[in-house]
């Protein structure tokens, strides 16, 4: 409804829909938060690996490591959304596919794929940010009032 | 010619001289897959993009259904067609290639069904001799235009369904004069019960099924109204789209309102099309979903003498992604169309 407080529901669709919340199947809360568990630890171990590697054979410390991994970690997301895998391993796994910076990447991927066939500025360029803008931009933004807050609080008291 | 408040009856009966199927490759391995006429192994189906896909099914089903009664696009008075995406455009485009007289119709997913009473009315008040009635959907331009894009990794909840790809199409003519012989028996329109849109204020646009449900429930009720009688006239009431979850919740709604149609008698077309180890969660939906069904499945079974009458209901769900992220409700409607067999003389 555009204006609830306008446009109250009727009796009779109040009514078939909580007819309609009885009969419908309930997302499988437990059951998908320990495949997102599972599926996200094993990211995170694969992650690992990958700044393991950089540390051992090249010359990177623990914290500049983690540039190669992240981009790692992004070009694999990528290669599995671009063969098509990437969206069935998430319909198992949901949240443990999309939390980790992989599920960032597939974001993207998906929407240039998908626009690919409106050209490379009105469809890929345009469109590319659609699902990732949003977590940008709030990203972003609360950064901005976070660093704010800890500028006034270092600033009354020299936390 | 009006019978009671919203329903048709066709009394000149017009006939389906013929009618055809297309799918794409997820509906090769479905369970109705011996059903189609033509099945492409390439979601692409060789063109640039999944909206130039879909055009392509809808040519294909157009020129096959044409082709089997042996008809020329010459001789088709009237194109009706309808699709889901913005601006009907796969059905305009493919108008363009055929060059037949054209209407474009949109009601969502109950297109084919809306396309199929039309057409009978066309012929029926000898408006035209020969109509054409077919609506499309892809799979991949659905997803891109109504949800997310195809390869995004959003898990989706048991309610969601899974958008065929494919066109069916019928033509429609006064005579019964037709290559396509079916194995001697011929399909007639008889009668069609027009829906009105059913709101019941639901929003979640992963659970079409159990938005449309009322919808579907209302058009029977109207339907056995307006022809004063009940499904013992059937031996068939197909649903267009309203999978599992919706097909169960309008069973239950029947009963709540003391209409009777026995189980097996009252199927889902969502339901139908799909095997069951297809990860389609709830079932199959989309434009496409009755109308292959309906022109392959079920009228193959009709010609091999397992129903004499059916009533087929196309559910749609009368949503645009806009009015979805405006926080609107999700409008629905059910057209059904009655479609009887019989001997061919």
């Amino acid at each position: 409804m555009s204006d609830k407080a306008k446009k109250k529901l009727t009796p009779t669709q109040q009514e078939y829909q909580a007819f309609a919340k009885k009969r419908e199947p309930k997302r499988p809360v437990l059951k998908n938060s320990l495949r997102a568990f599972l599926v996200g630890g094993v990211i995170c171990v694969i992650g690992q690996g990958f700044q393991w590697f950089y540390m051992t054979f090249f010359d990177f410390t623990e914290t500049t490591a983690s540039n190669p991994t992240v981009a790692s970690m992004i070009i694999l997301a990528v290669i599995l959304t671009s063969l098509g895998v990437y969206d069935h391993i998430a319909q198992w796994a949901g949240a443990g596919t999309i939390v980790p910076v992989t599920g960032f990447a597939n974001t993207l991927a998906s929407a240039a794929l998908d626009h690919r066939s409106e050209g490379f500025v009105l469809g890929v360029g345009g469109n590319m940010f659609k699902i990732a803008g949003p977590v940008i931009t709030y990203g972003v933004f609360s950064a901005f009032v976070i660093g704010l807050i800890a500028v006034v609080l270092k600033w009354l008291g020299g936390i | 010619m009006l019978q009671g408040h919203q329903s048709w009856v066709f009394p000149s009966r017009p006939a389906i001289l013929s009618s055809a199927a297309v799918g794409g490759p997820f509906e090769s391995n479905s369970a109705v897959a011996n059903d189609f006429d033509i099945l492409h192994d390439d979601l692409w189906l060789g063109q640039e993009s999944y909206e130039k896909a879909e055009k392509k099914l809808l040519e294909d089903a157009c020129n096959r259904a044409m082709e089997k009664a042996g008809k020329k696009k010459e001789d088709v008075q009237f194109f009706l067609s309808g699709d889901l995406i913005n601006q009907i455009i796969s059905s305009t485009f493919t108008a363009r290639t055929l060059a037949i007289p054209y209407l474009g119709i949109f009601g969502a997913c109950s297109s084919s069904m809306e396309g199929l009473a039309l057409a009978a009315m066309l012929v029926d008040s000898k408006s035209a001799e020969l109509v054409l009635a077919a609506t499309s959907s892809h799979n991949a331009a659905l997803e891109k235009q109504f949800r997310y894009p195809t390869e995004y990794g959003a898990q989706k909840p048991p309610t969601a369904q899974w958008t065929v790809t494919g066109a069916g199409a019928a033509l429609l003519g006064q005579g019964e004069e037709t290559e396509h012989k079916g194995e001697g028996k011929v399909l007639r329109v008889t009668a069609a019960t027009i829906g009105r849109v059913v709101d019941m204020g639901l929003s979640d646009p992963f659970n079409l099924g159990g938005a449309m449900a009322p919808a579907a429930v209302d058009t029977i009720q109207a339907h056995f109204r307006d022809m004063q009688n009940d499904h013992t006239h059937y031996d068939l009431i197909a649903t267009g789209d309203l999978g599992k979850v919706g097909h169960q919740l309008a069973t239950d709604l029947l009963d709540k309102h003391g209409i009777e149609i026995p189980e097996d008698k009252f199927v889902d077309c969502g339901m139908l099309i799909y095997a069951p180890e297809q990860p389609v969660i709830a079932g199959g939906s989309g434009c496409a979903c009755s109308a292959v069904v309906t022109y392959g499945h079920l009228f193959n079974r009709m010609y091999r003498g397992e129903f004499k009458k059916i009533l087929v209901l196309a559910t749609g769900a009368l949503l645009s992604p806009l009015s979805f992220q405006q926080k609107e409700s999700i409008p629905c409607i059910a057209h059904g169309v009655v479609i009887e067999s019989e001997e061919r003389v």
